[in-house]
């Protein structure tokens, strides 16, 4: 048996945490690798180009740009497609999240007794839209939601008559939200799931002793008690539906009449026209926008602890 | 005598078991059910769709089941478009990256769950930070740098930026934490450098962690979308996804028939995965909290 290692530990104190720096940031460097060129130049570079009125033609060249100051910031708030692509953003997760925190509870809470392989079953269920990729649900979606389609036809038989719902300046962005909450829902749902099965039983128990309904017990224990998983949850999906695109882009392209125009999408389009100025000035308040919401609800987190 | 004796008792246990079951669950379960129809009927109403012709699929009423079951709008994948080389493509990247994310997510989480050094927070702050960046933010510049590396169109523009993923290096230093250090001073005295301890004690024993990481990642490598879109310009670099919604909000936007067997193609290997490996998906959802 060799006993080299003793020997590295007695060695002084210094020596040994320089080595240990060395052989952790060895273990570190593909990571760091790839953190630095694919993730933090493109994040200072992307706060840069904001400030320059870069183009597609100076792709080759980027450093042959013109600083324009807050030009490009400027421009962008005088534009009223960004202003309607960050209400319509803003609609989605007003009205989105809620619905789909309400009813990923609904379900949480269905599934959370009862016969433990049938709620496996349904679990399995409620979150197979998730896994799937929303180019393809949106496909079916919209072939569901054309003039003539599925819904409509269904609606047809109770004599009511649907809209055009993707090509509906009305009805577009509900259509789209109801698509992405059956597409969420499943994500929150999971959370939730392990958060009720982290609250003591006994809790409850002791409440309907003391003569609780089930509901109170839901409103004054359960409830409560999943704050953090609530928040945590609503972070998470706020997030995501904050750059709702590929239903958009595959749904309505972002008609009728930017209807479902979305921040991300804008940021696409400026892209897509070479306008990188202008495109990264969109992606950065979109950033900042993210970043605030997630700020505030961890906040909100940490003072109600 | 002994099963007069026995099977009484038992047919009243089972008897009031079902009625509780009535009382308690039942109604939740009949909602339970209605509702899970109604969740799927977009990927059945897909499937059936895949295998109709164009003219039943426009039918008025529509029918549920095909009349007339036809691979023609499959075969248009295979003939006409490539489906081959978007589908390789697609398993390609996914594959490459979820190795990747194996080994580089547990070499970061390794030295972060158990090595002291000078750094350790600005690493984890850098962590942090790539976990809070939406993807939206980052692909402008991202192409451009991409494209001064003259890798633009290539499987390292669509491979590299997704190699470490914040949320890996998450999960793998949270299992790698729960790993008794005993076992690695063992090593230790048996002369084991760092590295060897890594694959030999350390890799071996995070197969949970790997199997969640692994899913995780396919997934989310396997229907990426945007950066796809971005980086690949040439049908020979498409992925799956970018493939079908090109081909979907082109000239072909009405031609269901097609669209929906695309659709089927694109869904049916990850919901393969997560039928049989449904475990991993949701644990991974629980441990992390991201899908």
């Amino acid at each position: 048996m060799s006993f080299r290692g003793k020997k590295t530990a007695e060695g002084s104190g210094k020596a040994l945490r320089r080595r240990q720096t060395l052989i952790a940031w060895g273990f570190a460097l593909p990571f760091v690798l790839v953190f630095c060129v694919f993730m933090l130049i493109p994040l200072l570079s992307s706060v840069a180009m904001s400030f320059t009125d870069i183009t597609s033609r100076d792709l080759r060249t980027p450093f042959n740009v013109n600083f324009v100051g807050l030009d490009q910031y400027v421009a962008l708030f005088s534009d009223s497609r960004f202003m309607k692509a960050l209400l319509n953003t803003g609609i989605f997760v007003l009205i989105g999240l809620p619905i789909t925190m309400v009813i990923a509870m609904a379900f949480a809470v269905a599934l959370n007794k009862g016969l433990r392989h049938v709620n496996s079953f349904f679990r399995a269920l409620f979150y197979a839209p998730v896994v799937a990729s929303v180019v393809a649900v949106s496909v079916v979606w919209r072939y569901i939601l054309q003039e003539d389609g599925l819904l409509n036809q269904i609606l047809a038989v109770f004599g009511i008559q649907g809209p055009d719902w993707l090509h509906d300046t009305h009805f577009a962005l509900p259509a789209l939200m109801v698509m992405t909450i059956w597409r969420n829902m499943g994500t929150l749902m999971i959370i939730f799931l392990a958060g009720l099965q982290a609250i003591p039983e006994e809790l409850k128990e002791a409440a309907s002793v003391d003569g609780a309904s089930k509901w109170r017990t839901f409103r004054s224990i359960t409830l409560p008690l999943m704050k953090p998983t609530i928040l945590l949850g609503a972070v998470l999906i706020s997030v995501a539906y904050l750059q709702f695109f590929e239903e958009s882009f595959v749904m309505t392209q972002g008609g009728p009449l930017d209807s479902t125009l979305s921040a991300a999408y804008y940021v696409y389009q400026k892209f897509g026209f070479g306008q990188y100025g202008i495109a990264s000035a969109a992606s950065w308040v979109l950033f900042i926008i993210i970043a605030v919401v997630s700020a505030l609800q961890f906040r909100i987190l940490k003072s109600e602890d | 005598m002994s099963q007069a004796m026995t099977s009484a008792p038992v047919a009243e246990n089972k008897v009031s078991l079902w009625r509780r079951f009535l009382n308690n669950r039942g109604p939740v379960y009949i909602v339970l059910t209605l509702i899970g129809f109604l969740w799927i009927f977009p990927f059945l109403w897909m499937a059936l769709g895949s295998v109709k012709t164009q003219r039943e699929i426009l039918a008025k009423p529509p029918k549920l089941l095909p009349e007339h079951v036809t691979w023609e709008n499959f075969a248009r994948w295979f003939t006409q478009l490539d489906f081959g080389t978007y589908f390789t493509n697609s398993l390609i990247v996914s594959v490459i990256t979820v190795l990747g994310n194996i080994v580089f997510c547990s070499m970061v989480g390794y030295a972060l769950a158990k090595m002291k050094f000078t750094g350790k927070n600005i690493l984890f702050g850098a962590v942090m930070v790539t976990l809070m960046v939406p993807s939206v933010a980052t692909f402008v510049p991202l192409f451009v740098i991409v494209s001064n590396m003259g890798l633009s169109n290539s499987y390292a523009a669509l491979i590299l930026p997704f190699l470490t993923q914040p949320i890996g290096v998450f999960l793998m230093r949270q299992f790698i934490g729960g790993i008794p250090d005993a076992l690695m001073e063992a090593a230790r005295i048996d002369g084991a450098g760092e590295v060897r301890i890594f694959f030999q004690i350390i890799l071996p024993q995070c197969g949970p962690a790997i199997a969640t990481l692994s899913i995780l990642t396919f997934l989310s490598s396997w229907n990426n979308f945007l950066w796809p879109l971005v980086a690949a310009q040439t049908e020979d670099k498409y992925t799956l996804p970018v493939a079908l919604s090109l081909y979907s909000t082109g000239q072909n936007a009405t031609n269901y028939s097609v669209l929906l067997a695309g659709a089927v193609l694109v869904i049916t290997p990850i919901l393969l995965l997560f039928i049989f490996l449904q475990r991993y998906f949701i644990q991974g959802v629980a441990m992390t909290g991201i899908k």
